[in-house]
């Protein structure tokens, strides 16, 4: 599987280190009442079998966290974005 | 007709006539008392036992495919149950207590091969987290034993004991772990739970879960509709798809792990051996195959095939421990998708939908649970509740904390 980096181009993805879906949104706040968000951030993963949106760090390269849009069935890979946006 | 010596030999005399096939091929009924979803080892075994621990007879197996064509098709094969945590070792335990008779027990020959599992440590605090660990299990009445450098040396000769990086310091032996062929464990338990009545439907695609006030009333196929009251998923790595039907996210992530087999060569590893600095876990088929494999590729995976730096990765460690293993060649390697769950153990539970049950999470460790898992999910299907040996496996203890985590990674699917 070849990830093309937004800074580094076209890389091996042995380059990089995977995290998991990007879709989880961290709560805001620590109490109590969001202890039910807490655990779906935390435990609870959509896991689609087609189209998912990643996160990936280019460890061995520029260190940037990116978000890839991949394919989980067929590993095709449809778009690399930097995670932190056009102008991190 | 049972598999038996005098069979073998009267139908040697009546041109092989007699036999049948080892299940029938059965229409859908309208309606079941339970259905399992997903004809792999855990299915078929949950089906057997509801059957024969709990005289329920009118249930269907439900599978996509083929039976055994998923995991149960897929593994190396390997039993044990040299785990650490209270909620993991009775369970274990169990499994491994029920492959000791499973044989007798199904009349078939799953080839159950007690050949000892070796868990090689590399330097003190692996040796001393492998003696705590059989600590741990003997103290739950499991047969664990640690050997050091020397008498490791007499047992297994071969491997590279002065590795530069990782010289080998002892191992953790488990003598009752070992191997099973692993179809003959689909068909076997196939076999016995439809001598019991049970249908298996194979080509049998599950599309829908329909529910009607928070209850299950029955599942769409590509058969049809087919009703029944109790629905128990039992899908490994298709479960949040599964699940998805009935409106459930899960704990789980799907990934890829891949296996190996090299070409047969005459007896070489007689046990199963695990490297302790990396992760690759070896042992040899009755036909002479080397069968290994390593870590998940590590990243979401539907695609049962993996990429080259897990198999780059894989063959590194193996010569790490065997260089021998350098001169043979790799006939073949396989995926399998993994339901890994954000503890790395698995689920055996309710769910919040009535009647519907769930059987998930087994990350690498599946084929080793698959009676256990059976027996277990049978009883907190037909009972309605947990059995204690799958008390700690709830799905809920990701919202109250009490996690079953053997390696201390925490909720990173990856990383179990």
């Amino acid at each position: 599987m070849r990830i093309t980096c937004p800074h580094c181009g076209p890389r091996t993805s042995e380059e990089f280190t995977y995290l998991g879906d990007a879709n989880p949104k961290r709560p805001d706040g620590t109490g109590i009442e969001n202890m039910k968000a807490w655990h779906d951030y935390v435990h609870i993963r959509r896991n689609p079998a087609g189209e998912h949106q990643e996160l990936w760090y280019h460890a061995s390269g520029c260190r940037a966290w990116l978000v890839v849009t991949r394919n989980v069935s067929t590993h095709e890979i449809f778009g690399v974005e930097l995670a932190a946006g056009e102008c991190a | 007709m049972r598999y038996n010596l005098l069979n073998v030999v009267k139908q040697a005399f009546k041109g092989q006539k007699d036999w049948t096939p080892a299940w029938r091929e059965p229409e859908p009924k309208a309606e079941y008392d339970a259905i399992i979803v997903g004809g792999g080892g855990h299915g078929l075994a949950t089906a057997y036992y509801l059957a024969k621990n709990h005289n329920m007879t009118n249930i269907a197996v439900v599978e996509k495919g083929w039976i055994g064509s998923g995991n149960v098709g897929r593994n190396t094969t390997i039993i044990r149950s040299n785990y650490r945590e209270a909620g993991n070792i009775p369970f274990y335990e169990h499994s491994l207590k029920l492959w000791e008779g499973l044989e007798q027990d199904i009349n078939f020959n799953a080839m159950v091969s007690q050949r000892g599992v070796l868990n090689i440590v590399h330097n003190d605090s692996q040796r001393d987290a492998a003696i705590r660990r059989g600590n741990s299990m003997r103290l739950h009445g499991v047969d664990g034993e640690y050997l050091d450098r020397d008498a490791l040396r007499k047992m297994v000769p071969y491997m590279d004991y002065d590795n530069a990086r990782f010289p080998i310091v002892g191992a953790l032996l488990q003598r009752r772990g070992g191997t099973v062929r692993h179809d003959a464990v689909a068909w076997g338990y196939a076999r016995a739970a439809d001598a019991r009545g049970v249908d298996i439907l194979q080509n049998c695609e599950v599309t829908g879960i329909r529910t009607e006030n928070g209850a299950v009333v029955g599942v769409e196929t590509s058969r049809g509709f087919i009703k029944s009251k109790k629905i128990g998923l039992a899908c490994a790595g298709n479960t949040s798809r599964v699940a998805h039907m009935a409106g459930l996210n899960l704990p789980i992530e799907s990934h890829v792990l891949q296996a190996f087999v090299t070409e047969g060569i005459k007896p070489l590893i007689d046990n199963v051996i695990t490297f302790g600095a990396g992760h690759f876990y070896i042992s040899q088929s009755d036909k002479g195959g080397l069968v290994f494999g390593g870590s998940i590729d590590g990243y979401n995976s539907y695609a049962q095939r993996g990429n080259i730096p897990t198999v780059e990765e894989v063959a590194e460690e193996g010569v790490a421990l065997f260089p021998l293993l350098g001169r043979l060649r790799v006939l073949r390697s396989w995926g399998g998708i993994m339901d890994m769950s954000m503890d790395g153990s698995p689920i055996i539970d309710k769910t919040d939908i009535s009647g519907l049950y769930l059987n998930c999470g087994w990350c690498y460790g599946g084929f080793k649970a698959t009676p256990a898992s059976g027996w277990c999910f049978a009883h907190t299907i037909a009972r309605d509740e947990a059995h204690e040996f799958n008390a700690a496996l709830k799905l809920k203890r990701f919202e109250t904390g009490y996690l079953v985590d053997e390696h201390g990674v925490g909720p990173q699917p990856n990383l179990h």
